[in-house]
């Protein structure tokens, strides 16, 4: 269960109306709603709320929620019992790039608490802050399937895995040089590191 | 050298296409089923092999088969579990993610075992890339017309499609599944009625894990028989098992079951014995939610029988000095491993991902994570060993699903075998954590 804050957040409905996904990714969605039988349209929620994340910048609004349902067809409330329940949506803004750091049983026997120290050092922020300007955020993840690979860290799509200092330093870089906004849906997805 | 009837092809460049994946004789199980067999002989094969769910709980996959509901005019459904999220386990996707084929051919044969139209591969929101890449091979599959309408020209349709999840434990469990792929919280249902009789939109559905749905596919080729012929008694076949912890080589196996667990620990073809020279402690051998036993418990059982890979030797001895092969999530832990902590990461896991329905499960978990962390800051007392012994029995049993037992178990297995620890730092007020991993520069190097 997400341990987010189910914060009521302000609907802002100037915002809600400038929101609109992008033909490939309205294409993608509509494309994911005929996996299911007619009238059963809501199978299709946690998808796309993978969609608008990426969508609308990494993060789930208000507003964002309430797009989602009218393209379901479904009320604003199924979307955001959804969202407040699954730990892959943020409910709050995020950085660009959010490195989610493995914690449970392997990932610990491999250091994975020594991974987080040097993060938070690194970046100068705590688990679950995000730096100032707004590149990284860090959070603790539990069991990411990745234990015989850990310690890991996931960004995004990629899996980063057999974790070293060195290896955080090159992956922060690369992020860093690369500025881009990370989604779990990137297509483009290559794990170089 | 142990047979391998899953993974034997994963080193095989381009075995992810399926034009190599053909030319290992990929999809044959597809053709002779369609062409040469019912339904219901294949179903047969599947109940002969003496199969059991590898997801973790073993049941006969040829019975739950035959527990599904046909009435008439009403579409059957097959659902894929591979929302692996066991700690410890990660075989689901190194089979999906290096043969995806062999899941799809396993989804199409089984599919018309059962009479399903359609089936949902149900992928943990983490895969997100595994589930682009078993997307990339339902393309390919479709475009060469082993899915679609009218399959081989038998008459038999099938459509297959990729749902990936939010990220939730919780939705392993097959009912809280359904509902998350119905798009809603992963709660878990009250049974009954099983998904068997009301599943998936309340259609008779069966969902079966990743290994289990590819495993039909040498059953088929091969016959039950043979498959059943491989193992020891009612262990039939053979077992993915995701090693990880203090070994040399971590990574996915393998094994025919009833190899013998000392075997698959220390010798050179599986884990290759415990890394920097050190001794085992313990290990959790089939995913977190399973009793972890001491050494010399793991390698005998009480009886002083060796101990071997298959569902029974596992469980030889009950809860008291047994464990279960699970999902074959193998964790080994070295002499330095701290069982206090190696538990509190269990417990604030199995806090994180109570799904909050029922009390005993959402509030228990805390508790026990609380009391652990107590362990932690040096702030325990004696009794608290006690306290954590007497919370996780009021869990067990007591709710809609079996998170609870699974976050029961290991608290009670490791104050069942290690009940010293526990004591020790609450005697001494302070816990000193002597695991020597604090050296990412040199290990991973």
């Amino acid at each position: 269960m997400s341990s987010q804050v189910h914060g009521t957040q302000h609907f802002d409905k100037a915002k809600r109306a400038t929101l609109k996904f992008s033909d490939e990714a309205m294409k993608t969605a509509q494309d994911i709603i005929s996996h299911y039988p007619e009238g059963k349209q809501k199978s299709a929620l946690l998808p796309i709320l993978h969609i608008a994340q990426a969508e609308f910048g990494g993060w789930l609004s208000p507003e964002a929620m309430d797009y989602v349902a009218d393209i379901l067809k479904i009320k604003p409330i199924e979307v955001f019992e959804v969202a407040s329940f699954y730990t892959m949506y943020n409910l709050k803004p995020m950085g660009k790039c959010v490195l989610e750091v493995c914690q449970t049983s392997s990932c610990w026997l491999n250091g994975a608490e020594d991974i987080v120290k040097y993060i938070e050092k690194k970046l100068n922020i705590k688990v679950g802050e995000t730096t100032k300007d707004g590149m990284f955020s860090l959070k603790v993840a539990e069991c990411l399937g990745s234990c015989g690979t850990a310690p890991m860290l996931q960004c995004g799509a990629s899996y980063h895995e057999n974790l070293t200092y060195d290896k955080v330093d090159k992956i922060i870089e690369a992020y860093r040089s690369e500025g881009k906004l990370k989604s779990y849906t990137d297509l483009d997805y290559k794990n170089t590191l | 050298m142990g047979k391998k009837l899953l993974i034997h092809n994963d080193k095989v460049p381009g075995i992810a296409t399926l034009e190599v994946y053909r030319a290992h004789g990929g999809y044959a199980s597809v053709e002779k089923a369609l062409k040469t067999m019912t339904p219901d002989q294949v179903t047969d094969e599947v109940k002969k092999s003496g199969l059991r769910g590898r997801g973790g709980a073993g049941f006969p996959t040829g019975l739950k088969w035959s527990f599904l509901a046909k009435p008439e005019g009403v579409n059957r459904y097959l659902v894929c579990n591979a929302d692996e999220s066991e700690p410890g386990t990660f075989k689901d996707r190194y089979l999906m993610e290096v043969i995806p084929h062999a899941l799809i051919e396993g989804m199409i044969t089984s599919s018309y075992a059962l009479g399903a139209k359609t089936s949902y591969i149900y992928i943990r929101g983490e895969y997100f890339y595994v589930a682009r890449i078993v997307e990339k091979a339902l393309a390919e599959a479709y475009a060469a017309g082993w899915l679609g309408q009218n399959i081989l020209g038998t008459g038999f349709s099938h459509d297959c499609y990729v749902q990936v999840g939010g990220g939730a434990y919780i939705c392993g469990e097959e009912t809280a599944l359904l509902e998350s792929l119905e798009g809603k919280r992963g709660n878990p249902r009250i049974k009954p009625p099983f998904p068997a009789v009301a599943g998936l939109w309340g259609c008779p559905t069966v969902v079966n894990n990743v290994e289990t749905i590819a495993a039909v596919v040498p059953i088929v080729n091969e016959g039950g028989e043979a498959y059943a012929k491989i193992g020891i008694g009612k262990s039939t076949g053979t077992k993915l098992i995701s090693a990880s912890g203090h070994i040399n080589k971590p990574g996915v196996y393998e094994i025919e079951l009833g190899l013998p667990v000392e075997e698959f620990i220390y010798s050179e073809e599986y884990c290759g014995g415990i890394r920097n020279g050190k001794k085992m402690k313990a290990v959790v051998a089939g995913g977190s939610s399973v009793p972890i036993l001491p050494t010399e418990l793991i390698l005998k059982t009480a009886k002083g029988e060796p101990r071997l890979m298959t569902y029974e030797s596992l469980a030889d001895g009950g809860f008291v000095t047994g464990t279960m092969l699970g999902s074959g999530g193998f964790i080994v832990m070295d002499e330095d491993t701290s069982i206090v902590k190696n538990l509190f990461t269990f417990t604030r896991f199995y806090h994180h991902e109570s799904c909050g329905q029922c009390s005993p499960c959402r509030e228990g978990t805390g508790w026990m994570e609380k009391i652990l962390k107590k362990f932690l800051n040096g702030t325990a007392n004696e009794s608290d060993v006690d306290l954590l012994w007497d919370i996780q029995s009021k869990i067990e049993g007591k709710t809609i699903c079996p998170l609870g037992e699974a976050a029961a178990w290991p608290v009670a297995a490791a104050i069942r075998h290690f009940k010293q620890e526990f004591l020790d730092v609450a005697r001494s007020k302070k816990f000193v954590d002597v695991s020597h991993y604090n050296k990412l520069y040199k290990v991973n190097a």
